[in-house]
């Protein structure tokens, strides 16, 4: 038996209610405990926080951080990490490269460094999933698991289609056990399809996908209702057809409407806010307020925002369209990875700039967001990275929404246009700490479902960072004094003292056994692997913990 | 876990290396049969082979290609030594020590080769790179490297082989030989397969060869063009310019020796497929040009989906050279060439490459994983790698092994070992081991190795000063 004690700390719990209070918070074998209540109680170490700010770990919800897609941008763009500073190998830890992408040490490095203990890939193909955990088994220290594509899986459509609600959810349950994956994931819904059999795009949720007759509508419906039945800890997680496109905001809103009452999280919801043509960048706006408006009223919707920061980065997706359509707009390198019947994939660099109209107002966009949700434990911080940017650009976020005149400062330099063009610059609200810990941790631990996480209450995992109080906010959040990872201090003053390994979240809900005759007879009159050969063996995770369904 | 397993036949799933069903001492006389058994010789990864085992001997590799059955039947049990250090036999245990002793002494050590091995064991081997401060370079540098300079260059529009089996309606097979280099390649994903959009199989498909000659693979394709030799390059930006609708004249015919009513033909057909494929091998990647030539034909690809859909894919070789490129990449941000001794990665192909390093006589030790360079690099790199104490893990006693210092003999990946390998198209598939070696596996031997090294690294005070105070990672 271990034991921490943090002792005199500015206790940030939003879970828990805790606004600010001093106070200590106790650590035995991993996990926050009560605090002893005889006098003069002793842990076998004690961290002095007198003074800091004292957060539960930071929890990532939407990120690319492994897999075949994020891999493939690593080998795709070495000039991205030439320029950057890398992580330097020592006495304890790997090296690696950063950049938009980094290696897959040097991730878990960073997250650490940042205060962030938890993170979550929004994106693995089913047959990629082996891949993904050999990678998440080499970025240490953070905790972490990954979300399943099914938006384009042609099982998934084939039982919709043939209206089997049974087979769909026995199917999806089946392929979270097979991946040891942790959530279902629709990208552009029937779209990729589309994309995979000949070139196009879905352009609206009621398009047909030929071959299986089906529409992004019933797709969308489907998953939503087969996740909610199997009492998943996340519910469906949704990057809705026509990203990116001026004009998507009716996509979005009917995607929402489409749900009819099931739960759903509407991740990177910054790219699908536009207004306009979509035959004309120039006419480019946002259509936040009435999205952020459908969202403050009804309450089986999250979302997680994508915020655009103006750097080099590179678009990395599963929305293979999407690839083309940038390559096409940028005229930069292009990688495009379909997989047998279950996703696509598109990767392009890019970069965002204050001076371009577009890039301004997506960046705009993105804080209108986070400002006119009215309840932050609806709205999780992301930059759907490295799509909108590094999750390494988190603290100057934080620092954007605590300071509205550190906003206005960079309005002021992009176009003239973009005030105009959306209401960034009439809103004064500023985040609080309380509010910042909410979207940072707690918020998306609870969208997770992850009990154990996001905050510092008994059962919590021991996961804490503290903050130097600091009047430039930005510095304070890139800089943590300290950072607790189950207990172990894993980083002091910047450095990395402890290289833990972190485990692999993922599910595995119940289902009709029955099924897995249909579905393996699908399989082999269509993969090109053998169906004993697909699924994850539980040795490819290390220390993994099944959450459970409800 | 309170739930079920999916069931019998679907989750069970490939488990520890360990997964052998018996071991070889047990069951030296009985029969078993493994299935769905992985064959790692070629790039194709083959996860359908039904093994039969007699005592520590394949005696029977259903589904098997004639390379697979020669891989299969020639990896039995050899009576050596656990290892040779200077020549002499020794046990693993002293092997390791010596092992470790000559890489943490090096001061410009290269580890080189894993394109054979697990990506498990790959994985180890770039941490003890990453450890010692050394290069860490595959085989992919002296096979297509090229395509993956390439590929940095204009990108890559590609696809998993399901997708070629299911949906490819035109196949066009560039600089490779398929028939007798990945057998079972037409068979199983490229031609023969009806699909789910291609219900009829080969009659549903077009195939054109180009290559310099008219190799076996000729006679399973419906056009053939040949090529001028070290003119890959020339051909492809022709049929970039006929995409594009350029005109070109007959004076194409001398430059490729292809006409160009054919080139014309071709481009037509290529116009009309509803999916298209190019599958480019070596003979592409190490002609004239080299890079260049995989950069045309991935910029051709992507031309192509301004019409219709068209996917490129370089053949790879090696059983895991695919695995070895995700490997290194996921590690260190580079697939290749990866120099690690100023304490984080940097990448230069032709000057971190193992071919190069050691031509120049740079290299002061190496530890090679299932590579045999001194049977195929130059004369001044075999020279300089045979002047150099080195670290070599094979099966077999390879040229490489007979000069190492210290000279491992393993057990074999995908036949007495478990693991993983990254098929051509980065699929990774289990490997299920059909039976027992009394040799350690490459995972076991390099994982000694590591320990050894870090044991020593963490006991030496030294090292606290010179290397914590640079790192950090904010």
């Amino acid at each position: 038996m271990s034991s921490l004690r943090i002792t005199g700390g500015t206790i940030y719990d939003p879970a828990n209610g805790v606004d600010g209070q001093v106070g200590d918070i106790w650590i035995v074998d991993g996990c926050v405990v009560e605090s002893p209540s005889e006098e003069g109680a002793k842990a076998d170490r004690t961290l002095d926080a007198t003074g800091l700010v004292v957060m539960p770990g930071g929890v990532d919800m939407h990120c690319h951080i492994a897999g075949p897609k994020v891999n493939t941008a690593r080998k795709m763009i070495p000039e991205d990490k030439r320029t950057a500073d890398p992580v330097v190998r020592t006495r304890l830890t790997r090296s690696g490269t950063v950049g938009s992408v980094p290696s897959t040490f040097a991730t878990g490095y960073l997250y650490a460094g940042m205060g962030y203990t938890t993170a979550m890939d929004a994106a693995v193909p089913p047959l990629g999933a082996r891949h993904a955990h050999e990678e998440l088994e080499d970025t240490p220290i953070i905790d972490k698991g990954f979300y399943v594509l099914m938006g384009n899986n042609h099982y998934v459509m084939k039982q919709i289609a043939a209206d089997e609600p049974g087979l769909l959810k026995a199917y999806i349950a089946w392929l979270l056990h097979s991946t040891k994956g942790f959530a279902a994931k629709l990208v552009n819904p029937g779209g990729v399809e589309i994309w995979k059999s000949g070139g196009g795009n879905a352009r609206g949720i009621d398009d047909t996908v030929e071959h299986f007759g089906v529409t992004p509508r019933q797709i969308i419906r489907g998953v939503a209702a087969a996740v909610d039945e199997l009492g998943l800890p996340h519910p469906v997680h949704i990057h809705c057809n026509n990203l990116g496109m001026p004009g998507n905001h009716a996509t979005t809103m009917e995607t929402m409407t489409s749900l009819e009452g099931h739960r759903a999280h509407m991740t990177h919801i910054q790219f699908h806010s536009y207004d306009g043509d979509p035959d004309d960048q120039s006419t480019f706006g946002s259509r936040v307020s009435e999205l952020a408006a459908y969202v403050n009223t009804h309450d089986n919707l999250t979302v997680d925002v994508g915020q655009v920061m103006f750097a080099r980065t590179t678009s990395m997706t599963g929305d293979g369209p999407l690839g083309y359509f940038l390559h096409q707009v940028t005229g930069r390198k292009w990688f495009s990875g379909d997989i047998e019947m279950e996703a696509g994939c598109g990767i392009v660099p890019i970069v965002y700039k204050q001076k371009s109209l577009v890039h301004a107002l997506q960046w705009a966009i993105g804080l209108e967001w986070y400002l006119l949700v009215d309840d932050p434990w609806r709205i999780a911080m992301s930059t759907d990275h490295p799509n909108g940017g590094s999750f390494l650009a988190y603290p100057e976020i934080i620092s954007l929404l605590m300071d509205r005149e550190l906003r206005r400062e960079v309005l002021a330099g992009a176009p003239r246009a973009v005030a105009d063009r959306c209401t960034l610059k009439e809103l004064d609200r500023e985040y609080s700490l309380y509010e910042i810990a909410i979207i940072t941790r707690a918020g998306p631990a609870r969208m997770l479902g992850l009990s154990h996480k996001g905050h510092l209450g008994p059962g919590a995992d021991g996961d804490v960072t503290m903050y130097s109080p600091d009047d430039d906010i930005q510095r304070m959040f890139e800089l943590p004094r300290y950072v607790v990872s189950r207990g172990e201090v894993v980083v002091d003053d910047a450095q990395i003292v402890q290289d833990t390994r972190g485990r692999t979240l993922h599910v595995a809900p119940d289902f009709d056994l029955d099924a897995v005759d249909d579905i393996q007879a699908w399989f082999e009159s269509t993969y090109s692997i053998q169906f004993r050969n697909y699924p994850v063996g539980d040795h490819y995770l290390l220390d993994p913990l099944v959450v459970p369904t409800s | 876990m309170s739930t079920p397993e999916p069931s019998n036949t679907a989750a069970s799933a490939p488990t520890a290396p360990t997964a052998a069903t018996a071991s070889s001492s047990e069951s030296s006389s009985e029969l078993r049969v493994i299935e769905d058994a992985t064959c790692t010789f070629c790039g194709c990864v083959c996860d359908d082979m039904e093994l039969t085992v007699e005592g520590n001997r394949i005696t029977k590799a259903k589904n098997a290609c004639v390379l697979g059955k020669a891989w299969f039947f020639n990896h039995h049990i050899e009576d050596r030594p656990e290892a040779l250090i200077d020549g002499e036999p020794a046990g693993y245990d002293a092997a390791m020590d010596r092992a470790a002793e000559i890489l943490l002494s090096a001061k410009f050590p290269l580890t080189y080769g894993l394109s054979d091995s697990t990506s498990e064991a790959q994985r180890v081997a770039v941490a003890i790179t990453d450890w010692i401060g050394g290069i860490v370079d595959t085989t992919t540098s002296v096979c297509h490297g090229p395509s993956g300079i390439a590929f940095q260059g204009v990108g890559e529009v590609t696809c998993s082989l399901g997708e070629v089996k299911n949906r490819a309606d035109y196949v066009i097979f560039w600089g490779g030989n398929p028939a007798e280099s990945h057998p079972r390649h037409f068979t199983k994903y490229s031609l023969m397969p009806k699909g789910e959009f291609v219900p009829r199989g080969r009659k549903d498909r077009t195939a054109v060869l180009i290559d310099v000659r008219k190799t076996k693979s000729a006679k399973a394709a419906d056009h053939f063009l040949q090529v001028k030799p070290r003119r890959d390059f020339e051909l492809a930006w022709a049929l970039r310019a006929l995409a594009h609708g350029l005109e070109l004249d007959e004076s194409i015919e001398e430059t490729t020796g292809i006409k160009l009513e054919k080139l014309h033909e071709i481009m037509d057909g290529m116009k009309r497929a509803k999916f298209g494929v190019i599958l480019f091998g070596m003979g592409v990647t190490m002609t004239r040009g080299k890079h260049l030539n995989s950069e045309a034909i991935l910029a051709l690809t992507r031309d192509m989906n301004q019409h219709t859909r068209w996917n490129a894919k370089p053949m790879r070789g090696h059983g895991n050279v695919t695995g070895a490129d995700n490997v290194v990449t996921w590690s260190t941000g580079y697939p290749f060439g990866v120099h690690l001794g100023s304490g984080f990665p940097r990448f230069n192909p032709g000057e971190f490459t193992a071919s190069d390093v050691l031509a120049r006589g740079e290299a002061d030790a190496a530890l090679i994983i299932a590579s045999d360079p001194m049977s195929n690099f130059s004369q001044p790199a075999r020279d300089h790698l045979a002047s150099i104490p080195s670290v070599v893990l094979d099966p077999k006693l390879t040229d490489t092994a007979r000069t190492a210092a210290v000279a491992f003999t393993v057990s074999t990946y995908g036949i007495n070992t478990g693991g993983t390998v990254y098929r051509m198209d980065d699929v990774p598939i289990p490997l299920r081991p059909a039976f027992e070696s009394p040799f350690k596996s490459d995972l076991e031997i390099l994982r000694g190795i590591e320990s050894r090294i870090r044991k020593i690294q963490l006991a030496d005070v030294s090292l606290d000063k010179s290397d914590e105070t640079a790192a950090g990672v904010a």
